[in-house]
């Protein structure tokens, strides 16, 4: 047994810099001669640009250049991009609606970014963007999921008739039709999945830096992703080449995939800092993240589940809308599609699936990748058209779902809906659940609420998500524009210490805790002795970043393989200078040994001689130090079963959640306090969409009515219990660690759990998220 | 510009601050504290959470000027000797942080909550810390944190 290896539930290396104030985070860096920016963005949901004066805030104190969007296309900067081309309904390809980085001849959502005023102090960068005049014509908007396709909507773009980015299906609409033709039962259910703002509590910020001597650029970034940064800035936006521009992600304070995508203010910040020649800095307030960060999930949704007499499920059709917002964002549309309908199936033997998804523009802040993306949107549908079907059939929601289970002795297990499951034992943990959260005693404690007057529920939810982000080749021929592999390198210094560089990002995840096990698993050094490296383009190789639950999956097994070769290597050199043939050395625990000897070279003297190749075997170069890249075969499966039980006051609308239990598959655990964690955060993330928040655009007016905390629920520690949290692991085949990500697993698990909780306690069929007061209120007051 | 002084985690300091100057702004501008968070403009998620004379307090709701003279600890006046104050070793040691960014302010709110309930049951942690926001952690292991220091400083 290796110390502190995987299994060990060791405590941050990361924690001390973040307790005492010594974290590094972008609004943190301050360079020599920085000037600061200021973006001056529409107020008008929608409206034509006629003409935007700059001379007044030009001369304004203070004020060091104002920009337009000219003014980058004079330099020849590209725009936006979208990296998905997704192909639809009768073969035709998403449309992509050009989108600069400030905005010329339209205003297309509330924020959308018009000019940026830089100036020496942020003080004197706003003044001077108060004198930045707009004239604007006013245009009838569109914020509606669910209308804005319709005849006499507002268009957005030339390249969108009736705003639809995309007409997409998926599945064997015939064998669906079929099924309901036949069907015993059917259920349904129509629902929205709410708007969410990210909200990772760091907002967004970035700084420029030009150095004219030597012609390199550097950028400071809250990126999720430093390396798909620069890729983006150079190979699309033309802001400067790769190997001339550095990225760095210095500690980033959550992601939750609002961080993966490259943003206006950011190419300017990079941009500028050139134009300029000096360092630019900008900051998003809260109110500017609100108005411009990607938004996440946005559905609105007709499901139906065609059932045979046992209930068990013969076929579903899901027809849907999904806001994409102003622009297509870098992930836009591929989410609502592949992220989204690939996961319909859930844990059940369905065997014939039909969706329709419809990607509608609006004017609204485009939407993209945002916690489980997709994937939660999957979930709810699915795990409420279940209980909705319980209800159908006269079946607790625990037997319908027992029924329709894949079973684990079916895996590996293709879905009609692409995805072939490798691993899980759905009956394992929907059984584990209901014994943590005490299923069976359910009544009682209803019936004894009920005497409080009180209503308690309980709800369920089976879910799987796929993430370990991702096969190269099958994104890639599904239209995603980059391969999701990951890289590492693993290199002894001549002294023993070991530093490992990751293309992945750890904005709260533990990278540096949780890949130090790993390697001190794999290579036996002690893991004060290994240090984890993120976040800059010029100190790591290269990598795809953190988002899909993937930097364990995929960016942990590149670490394993480089230390593999650093082992095959060691081999040789302990077998030269222990006098013995290679294939006689075993290695273990740090130590190379001769098989059946006590000869014996701990790995740090293997690295020493590396560099210090005095006595060293003839064709093996010094040095150790090796680099390795993954790709992974398949996605993975985290699956598991949640069980959320509230009591609600039918007087006031208010509820409590009583009890939450979460019996997760996630595979191996490297560091089960971390991963803990994550359950612990993810599922606040989904109690807060299923309860808490919304994100709402007023109708007429197009004007982001929640754009502050003050209007936007977040979360609070006190709407949330303390959580049960157990695993019941699987062995997935495809991954060589045995691992299967969890970051993303409790928002998409969680919020159809609690609505599930809610309907119970109330005896309804359905209620929309978020189930304020006032919407439990109501429910209540018209059941009963 | 008008002159501010005050005492800093025991440091007399002064600077020239405009009226509009926020103390968070004077603490991570000025003096590059940069600990001390911003994470909002209406004064809801706590990040910027700082001890004014002995209270926790917003700092991105005081003006610098209005801080004249005061006793002001921040999260880099907390460890003494290089030993983390207990409440800060007890968010290490239950993982009551991801990201970090909410910590500071935080862990300056839970001092402040433990100095005035000794004994603090889960409830009453869960409502005094509703001014604090947190999108990583569910506060399930904040939670845990705050129970333990309460313990360890004799609560
Ligand atoms: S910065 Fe959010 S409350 Fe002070
Ligand atoms: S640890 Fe990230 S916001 Fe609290």
């Amino acid at each position: 047994m290796v110390e502190n290896g995987i299994g060990a539930s060791l405590k941050r290396k990361e924690d001390n810099r973040f307790l005492t104030g010594k974290g590094n985070y972008t609004d943190d860096i301050n360079r020599p001669g920085q000037t600061y920016a200021y973006i001056v963005r529409s107020p008008h949901a929608h409206a034509t640009i006629n003409s935007v004066d700059i001379s007044a805030a030009k001369s304004a104190p203070g004020v060091v250049a104002v920009f337009v969007g000219q003014d980058l296309l004079d330099d020849a900067v590209g725009g936006l991009v979208c990296g998905a081309s997704v192909t639809g309904k009768g073969g035709e390809v998403n449309k992509v609606p050009p989108r600069n980085v400030l905005t010329m001849d339209k205003a297309r959502f509330v924020g959308d970014p018009i000019a940026v005023v830089i100036a020496e102090t942020l003080a004197q960068a706003k003044d001077g963007a108060e004198l930045v005049a707009i004239d604007y014509t006013e245009l009838p908007s569109t914020v509606s999921t669910a209308n804005s396709d319709a005849d006499g909507a507002p268009q957005l773009h030339e390249e969108c008739p009736n705003n639809v980015a995309l007409d997409w299906e998926l599945g064997d609409k015939a064998a669906v039709d079929a099924a309901f033709a036949s069907a015993a039962k059917t259920a349904e259910v129509e629902l929205v999945n709410n708007r969410m703002v990210t909200n990772a509590m760091e907002p967004r910020a970035a700084v420029g830096e030009y150095n004219s001597g030597t012609d390199d650029l550097t950028l400071y970034v809250t990126s999720q992703n430093p390396h798909v940064h620069r890729l983006v800035m150079s190979a699309f936006m033309n802001i400067a080449p790769e190997h001339k521009f550095r990225v760095v992600a210095p500690d980033v304070g959550g992601g939750f995939g609002s961080k993966i995508f490259t943003y206006n203010e950011e190419a300017i910040c990079a941009w500028a800092a050139k134009r300029i020649n000096r360092p630019v800095k900008w900051t998003s307030d809260r109110s500017e993240g609100f108005m411009s960060d990607a938004h996440g999930r946005d559905h609105v949704t007709k499901a139906e589940m065609a059932m045979d007499a046992d209930g068990k499920f013969t076929g579903m059709r899901v027809t849907s809308k999904g806001n994409m917002g102003a622009y297509l964002q870098l992930f836009s549309v591929s989410i609502p599609t592949l992220f989204h309908g690939f996961l319909l199936a859930g844990q059940y033997t369905t065997p014939a699936i039909y969706l329709e998804m419809r990607c509608v523009m609006t004017n609204t802040a485009p939407v993209d990748a945002a916690r489980g993306a997709g994937r939660p949107e999957a979930t709810y549908l699915l795990e409420r058209l279940v209980d909705v079907a319980a209800g159908e059939m006269g079946l607790d929601p625990a037997e319908i779902r027992r029924r329709n289970f894949i079973k684990a002795d079916q895996m590996p297990y293709q879905t009609p809906v692409v995805q072939c499951y490798d691993s899980g034992d759905y009956h394992a943990s929907l059984d584990m659940a209901l014994k943590n959260a005490d299923y069976d005693g359910f009544g009682a404690r209803q019936a004894e609420a009920k005497g409080r007057g009180k209503l308690r529920g309980i709800g369920l939810s089976s879910y799987i998500e796929a993430c370990g982000v991702a096969p190269s080749a099958a994104v890639g021929s599904l239209g995603v524009g980059v391969g999701l592999w990951e890289s590492a390198q693993v290199r002894f210094n001549p002294t023993g210490g070991v530093t490992v560089f990751t293309g992945t990002h750890s904005h709260g995840q533990g990278h540096e805790t949780a890949f130090a096990q790993l390697v001190t698993e794999r290579l036996g050094v002690p893991v004060e002795n290994v240090e984890v490296v993120h976040g800059d383009t010029d100190k790591g190789q290269f990598g795809m970043g953190t988002y899909g639950s993937r930097s364990l999956p995929v960016g942990g097994v590149a670490i394993a393989n480089a230390c593999d070769k650093i082992i095959a290597k060691g081999k040789k050199i302990a077998a030269h200078c222990l006098e013995a043939a290679e294939d006689d050395i075993e290695f273990g625990e740090g130590n190379f040994t001769v098989a059946g000897t006590d000869k014996v070279m701990n790995i740090a003297e293997v690295a020493f001689t590396a560099y210090v190749p005095h006595n060293y075997p003839e064709g093996v170069e010094p040095g150790l130090d090796e680099i390795a890249f993954f790709d992974p075969l398949n996605f993975s499966f985290p699956a598991g079963a949640h069980v959320c039980e509230v009591e609600v006051d039918p007087d006031t609308g208010t509820l409590e959640i009583v009890k939450y239990t979460a019996v997760d598959d996630f595979g191996t655990l490297v560091n089960p306090m971390i991963v803990a964690g994550q359950v612990h955060g993810g599922l606040a993330h989904g109690i807060g969409q299923a309860l808490l928040e919304n994100c709402v655009y007023d109708e007429d007016t197009g004007q982001l009515v929640s754009g502050s905390f003050q209007d936007y629920c977040m979360p609070r520690a006190d709407n949330l219990p303390s959580f049960d949290v157990d695993y019941c692991p699987t062995v997935p085949i495809h991954n060589p660690l045995g691992v299967k990500g969890c970051g993303e697993a409790g928002a998409i698990a969680a919020p159809p759990a609690v609505i599930n909780a809610i309907v119970n306690a109330l005896g309804i069929k359905h209620l929309d998220m978020p189930a304020t007061p006032e919407v439990v209120w109501r429910a209540a007051q018209a059941a009963s | 510009m008008a002159t501010v002084s005050m005492t800093v985690n025991g440091q007399a300091v002064s600077g020239e601050v405009e009226g509009r100057t926020l103390l968070v702004q004077f603490l991570r501008e000025n003096l590059n504290l940069t600990g001390t968070h911003v994470g909002c403009d209406t004064s809801q998620c706590g990040a910027c959470v700082v001890h004014v004379n002995g209270d926790s307090m917003k700092s991105c709701t005081m003006l610098a000027l209005q801080a004249d003279g005061a006793e002001v600890t921040t999260i880099e006046g907390l460890a003494q000797g290089g030993e983390m104050h207990p409440m800060q070793q007890a968010f290490q040691d239950n993982h009551g942080l991801q990201c970090g960014f909410c910590t500071p302010g935080m862990v300056m709110s839970a001092i402040d909550l433990v100095a005035k309930n000794p004994n603090p049951d889960e409830a009453t942690i869960r409502e005094q810390l509703e001014g604090n926001i947190c999108r990583c952690t569910g506060y399930h292991n904040i939670v845990k944190a705050v129970q333990q220091a309460a313990k360890a400083t004799g609560g």
